[in-house]
């Protein structure tokens, strides 16, 4: 079976032409199969190699497959080629997994649209692109899936072109996107010159890992800040996140998909796979730890303000984005994978929940005129309610166990801090409020829905309420595949991801300290046992800030729903400078765009119009005045002419005079 | 060598100039016999052509399907041509580049349409000879004879508001620069024939000459100012968005898919072998040049108001990036350099059919003029957008692949150059894609845009060759790579041989000294 990896993301590519070609002229019937069946396929296959995977001892879980050559130049030779290892083909099935189901919902979702059989066509490319960049076996290819992605991102925000705010999204999505390809292109350069310096020439994954202790730790930090300011545009991290809220633009099934579960993780996966490199450069994992958990407070707060429910999840998702860069930036990669696999399950839901109360509302966004949703759209409301406390963080459910993870690495990994815990933690706090606010406003208290609308609020069909439904289920098992030893679970996904993850970080040396306390947890009351119980205590205080933050939010939106209104009146300046999201946009047009643009200006009508024209006309000026007087020397006079010539003579024969001198 | 005995470079060079006599014989109102006439002979000729490309063999150096006369003995002047990976490909785009121009030209040249064609067939032979003459003068004469009909199409089926400006800039810039060339081709003979007593132009007999580094600068600046011209290179561009703009669509077609190539065609095949000393000395300056074109024409290339002339600015910025591969003097430098010039070639070839195509149904070029054509024309949209792609340099596009190594050799000769340049990897997306927005995207406000009509059978047919192109080349660069592996290979070897062999150059009080 590992021998057909190349059909995973063939199958996508196959519904991208056949959806391309023939989606107009088949029409929808057509497309709705093929679409989504496309990436059913590919998932089943996903599953058929994930249980041959693990059916083989962890060491030999590594498997590479060369489709053809594609770029050689001299020393420099890159493949088409897809490898599987145990992290690769988690991806995979996350991606292909989620994905399936939201095509599927966007079956329902689109139905309507003029443009169904172009939206399934750039989906099915993006699931194709998705998949190059997880399964490359190599820098280069993972790059071509890593701006094909973006390249999606973009036709996808702006699938309404018409609206000019869309079609701003995606130009700003993909521009900002390029900053950080930028680095990344910058850093895939440089490792392979160092590399190339110690005769090994090559961007292929394992060849590189394999190597790469021969890279000087200077040049190594480089590196890995190059790749990680790549993660940081498509991960949506401080300074480059500023596209991800506009990209609410798109459809909600993308937004979904691509904004939330799978595109925007990207980056953490990158720096996952590239966890050798990262594991040797401190000082880059600690920028990727304090971005991370510097991004995930800063945004939580964003969220604290918006009254888009799509703004609100978007600023979500890019604050959990900022807890998975925690987890890998403390070295504690799987925890970070774990998470974004978790995530990927409820925030998927989350927004596929917002699509559906859209959909009740004729497309409404703004929660302030939402409310007590809750009985006329019931599926949607639980749903989306499970969901909320998975990201709250609530005992039982998947986020839970993910989320508790990372808090715990970032104490207790070598590479943490208690400092990191602690805004991680304030941080899971907040996002307990801002998605409790959402869950309120939307679906609690007096409907503040438009009478226009407010008649023909329904439930959505099945096609739409039935992957709410799996996903809502995946978010709350989810996180079993993963429960910490202090809670007598085993942590497959760290045993899982261990061939791949675990020999480059120290962690593994935390990790069987883990397990060895545990084991005293278990025997009890031994020497031990102290770290176990700080660990449960750590864990007990989360909940317990995640709480508060529920709490405080039913104070609000609830109990007292006057309360956020009067607060912001006390605030005002504090509650203006976060509700215009810190005018960081405004901050960034006025620093880069507008200056850029007065630049090009600058250039055009001064240097190219004035300097070098001005120039170049003034000497055809200058030529034309001056065969202007010349021409009056054209006497006719024969002794002018004659003069002319001795004249010429003389000066001929003094230059070779004088040449003959010197010489 | 030759295949199957027939001269297959010199039938190349002669037969669209056959086929010009032939249109002279056609009676200039039968418009439609005209152009069928025009497109088979172009036809015939891509397909002429073809052989080349498997015929070549791949794993030699040497020049190929060599034909070698003498054309004015006393003087050394020779009828010598030939092509190695360099030209091949070169050669093959020009081919194909012109059946593409004469079917974009079928409605939007009306008027003197046999005076077209025929300046049209002309300027081809003009561009095969400047790329498979091995002697200089042969070159030179090449060089010339393809300025006439461009400086026409532009001068005559121009727009008609700046034609003749746009024309005469076009020619003066072009001559100025060539005339010092001719000078220096002049200068190499006499050094030749001094240093060996032979008389000959043969540009590989006077790759061996050792010049006097000194004498080496004087005749490297004025090789390279011909072609930086043409290039054009920063600030020699200004004559380009002028010509571009004025030109009818297969005009600015040929210019930016051939013509320009002309420029770093001669750095790669003249200047730089014949000069390898003083090109390697100058690196610095070119290198700082050929950066300042890649941000500058973009930054320029994103305030345009007309679309031709955001296109022009923007083949500023690829040509820099042509450039600067070049400079790099590394396999991935100079390969991603001919590589991004066919780059170029093919996908600003199809953004000015593209443009062309708007600007036949609504007689405007101005960005402004334009938005939301998307909805009208969704076929359109879609060709454009590949293009636009293309010309960002999206991974799985031809431009990616150009861009991509050029930067990585760049990067390896000096960290700054690749540092630099790759800022234009972001630059180009901002303009294009903000271009792109601005004609496709939105409302449409004007109402001449609503019924605009979605391309043609014709202009389909036209767009689809380039768009294969755009995928294959993308996708299977190996293909086109193997083609040119062995003649970099050799570029390279001889060049650093000969840098490193700096110290042996005579040097002019050595010369002196001989001479006496």
């Amino acid at each position: 079976m590992f021998e057909y990896v190349w059909l995973i993301p063939l199958f996508p590519a196959i519904g991208f032409v056949l959806n391309g070609f023939l989606g107009r002229r088949l029409g929808k019937g057509f497309v709705s199969w093929v679409g989504p069946s496309a990436i059913g396929l590919s998932f089943l296959t996903a599953i058929f190699i994930f249980f041959e995977l693990i059916g083989r001892p962890p060491a030999e879980r590594h498997f590479e497959k060369v489709i053809f050559d594609w770029v050689v130049s001299g020393n420099f030779r890159t493949v088409i080629g897809y490898q599987i290892d145990p992290l690769s083909i988690l991806m995979a099935l996350v991606v292909t997994g989620v994905s399936f189901f939201i095509h599927i919902y966007s079956v329902g979702y689109m139905h309507d649209d003029p443009g169904y059989p172009r939206y399934f066509t750039y989906l099915n490319l993006f699931v194709f692109m998705m998949l190059n960049l997880i399964l490359a076996n190599n820098f280069l290819l993972m790059f071509v899936g890593w701006e094909g992605v973006g390249l999606c991102s973009y036709l996808l925000i702006g699938f309404w072109f018409e609206k000019d705010s869309a079609s701003n999204a995606g130009k700003k999505a993909f521009v900002v996107n390029r900053v950080g390809d930028f680095g990344f292109i910058l850093g895939m350069f440089l490792l392979f010159t160092s590399l190339g310096k110690h005769g090994i020439w090559t961007l292929d994954f394992t060849e590189v890992f394999a190597n790469a202790n021969k890279l000087d730790p200077a040049t190594v930090t480089t590196i890995t800040i190059l790749l990680f300011i790549g993660a940081c545009g498509k991960s949506a991290q401080i300074p480059l996140y500023v596209w991800l809220p506009d990209a609410m633009e798109g459809p909600t099934p993308v937004s979904s998909l691509i904004h939330a579960a799978t595109m925007v993780t990207a980056g953490v996966y990158m720096v996952a796979r590239c966890n050798v490199l990262y594991s040797m450069a401190p000082v880059s994992m600690a920028i990727v730890a304090i971005v991370g958990v510097a991004t995930a407070i800063y945004t939580a707060s964003i969220g604290f303000c918006q009254t888009d429910i799509k703004k609100v999840l978007a600023y979500s998702t890019i604050s959990q984005l900022g807890y998975m860069f925690l987890g890998v930036g403390v070295g504690a990669y799987s925890a970070g994978i774990f998470h974004l696999m978790t995530h990927a399950f409820f925030k998927g839901l989350l927004f596929l929940g917002a699509g559906s109360v859209m959909h009740a509302l004729s497309g409404e966004l703004d929660m302030r005129k939402m409310g007590a949703l809750r009985k006329k759209i019931p599926i949607t409301f639980w749903t989306f309610f499970i969901a909320t406390l998975a990201i709250a963080g609530i005992p039982g459910l998947s986020g839970f166990f993910s989320k508790d993870e990372i808090l715990w690495q970032a104490f207790s990994s070598s590479h943490g801090h208690f400092l990191l815990w602690l805004v991680a933690a304030v941080a899971a706090g907040m996002t307990a409020f801002y998605m409790f606010r959402a869950l309120f406003m939307t679906f609690f208290g007096q409907s503040r829905v438009d009478p226009h609308v407010a008649h023909h609020i329904h439930e959505s069909p099945k096609i739409m309420t039935v992957p709410l439904m799996i996903l809502a289920f995946l978010s709350i098992v989810g996180g079993y595949v993963g429960v910490p030893h202090v809670l007598g679970g085993a942590n497959h996904v760290h045993e899982f991801l261990a061939p791949v993850v675990g020999g480059g970080a120290e962690l593994g040396k935390a990790h069987a300290g883990i397990s060895l306390l545990s084991q005293a947890w278990a025997s009890s009351g031994e020497a031990g046992g102290h770290s176990a119980a700080l660990e449960l205590l750590m864990m007990v205080i989360s909940v317990v800030i995640a709480l508060i933050g529920i709490g405080i939010a039913y104070l609000f939106y609830i109990k007292n729903p006057a309360l956020p209104k009067l607060l912001a009146e006390r605030w005002r300046g504090l509650y203006r400078l976060v509700y215009n999201k810190y005018y960081v946009d405004e901050l960034y047009e006025i620093l880069f765009i507008n200056s850029l643009k007065s630049l090009g200006t600058g250039l055009w009508r001064g240097f190219d119009d004035f300097v070098i024209d001005g120039t170049v006309n003034g000497i055809a000026y200058l030529i034309g005045w001056l065969s202007g007087s010349i021409r009056r020397v054209q006497t006719g006079l024969v002794q002018n002419y004659a003069f002319a010539m001795i004249l010429g003579g003389v000066i001929i024969a003094g230059y070779y005079l004088i040449r003959g001198i010197f010489y | 060598m030759t295949i199957l005995g027939i001269p297959i470079l010199s039938w190349l060079i002669f037969f669209p100039l056959f086929g010009a006599v032939v249109l002279l014989f056609i009676d200039k109102e039968k418009v439609a016999a005209l152009r069928v006439v025009t497109l088979i002979f172009s036809l015939i000729e891509f397909i002429i052509s073809l052989p080349l490309f498997f015929a070549f063999d791949s794993t030699t150096a040497a020049m190929q399907f060599v034909e070698d006369y003498w054309w004015i003995q006393s003087y050394g002047v020779s009828y010598k041509l030939g092509i190695d990976g360099i030209s091949l490909l070169l050669v093959l785009l020009t081919t194909f580049l012109t059946v593409l121009c004469i079917l974009c030209s079928w409605r939007a040249i009306t008027f003197r349409v046999k005076e077209y064609m025929i300046s049209f067939l002309f300027l081809e032979t003009g561009m095969i000879g400047a790329l498979v003459a091995l002697d200089l003068i042969l070159f030179y004469v090449f060089w010339e004879v393809m300025l006439i009909p461009m400086y026409l199409l532009i001068g005559v089926w121009g727009d008609p508001k700046r034609r003749i400006y746009a024309a005469i800039k076009f020619f003066l810039f072009t001559m100025a620069g060539s005339v010092l060339m001719l000078v220096a081709i002049l200068a190499l003979y006499f050094i030749n024939l001094k240093a060996t007593g032979k008389a000959t132009f043969d540009v590989l007999e006077l790759y061996k000459l050792g010049i006097p580094i000194q004498t080496q600068y004087w005749l490297f600046g004025a090789f390279a100012l011909a072609f930086a011209i043409k290039v054009p290179m920063f600030p020699f561009h200004t004559w380009l968005p002028d010509a571009h703009t004025e030109a009818p669509t297969a005009g600015s077609v040929i210019l930016a898919g051939v013509l320009l190539k002309m420029g770093t065609y001669g750095f790669i095949r003249f200047a730089i072998p014949l000069f390898p000393n003083a090109a390697f000395d100058l690196l610095p300056l070119i290198s700082a040049l050929a950066i300042i074109g890649i941000i500058y024409g973009a930054l320029v290339s994103m305030m345009q108001p007309d679309l031709k002339r955001l296109v022009a600015f923007s083949s500023v910025s690829h040509l820099g990036y042509v450039m600067l591969g070049m400079f790099a003097f590394n396999m991935q430098g100079v390969q991603g350099s001919i590589y991004q010039m066919l780059n170029h070639g093919i996908s600003t070839g199809s953004l000015f059919l593209i443009v062309g195509m708007i600007y036949e149904r609504r007689h405007t070029r101005m960005i402004a003029d334009f938005g939301g054509l998307s909805k009208v024309m969704p076929i359109y949209a879609i060709f454009f957008m590949i293009v636009t792609l293309s010309s960002i340099g999206l991974p799985g596009t031809n431009g990616f692949v150009g861009e991509f190594l050029i930067l990585l050799g760049a990067f390896q000769s000096n960290v700054v150059y690749g540092v630099l340049a790759a800022t234009g990897v972001i630059l180009g997306a901002a303009y294009m894609l903000w271009m792109f927005q601005r004609v496709m995207f939105g409302k449409i406000t004007k109402p001449e845009n609503e019924k605009l009509k979605d391309l043609n059978a014709r202009e389909i047919v036209t767009l689809i060759p380039m768009v294969i192109m755009i995928f294959l080349m993308g996708i299977y660069p190996k293909l086109f790579f193997s083609k040119m592996d062995a003649t970099v290979e050799n570029f390279l070897k001889d060049f650093k041989g000969r840098v490193e062999m700096k110290a042996d150059l005579p040097s002019p009080k050595m010369i002196a000294e001989i001479k006496k």
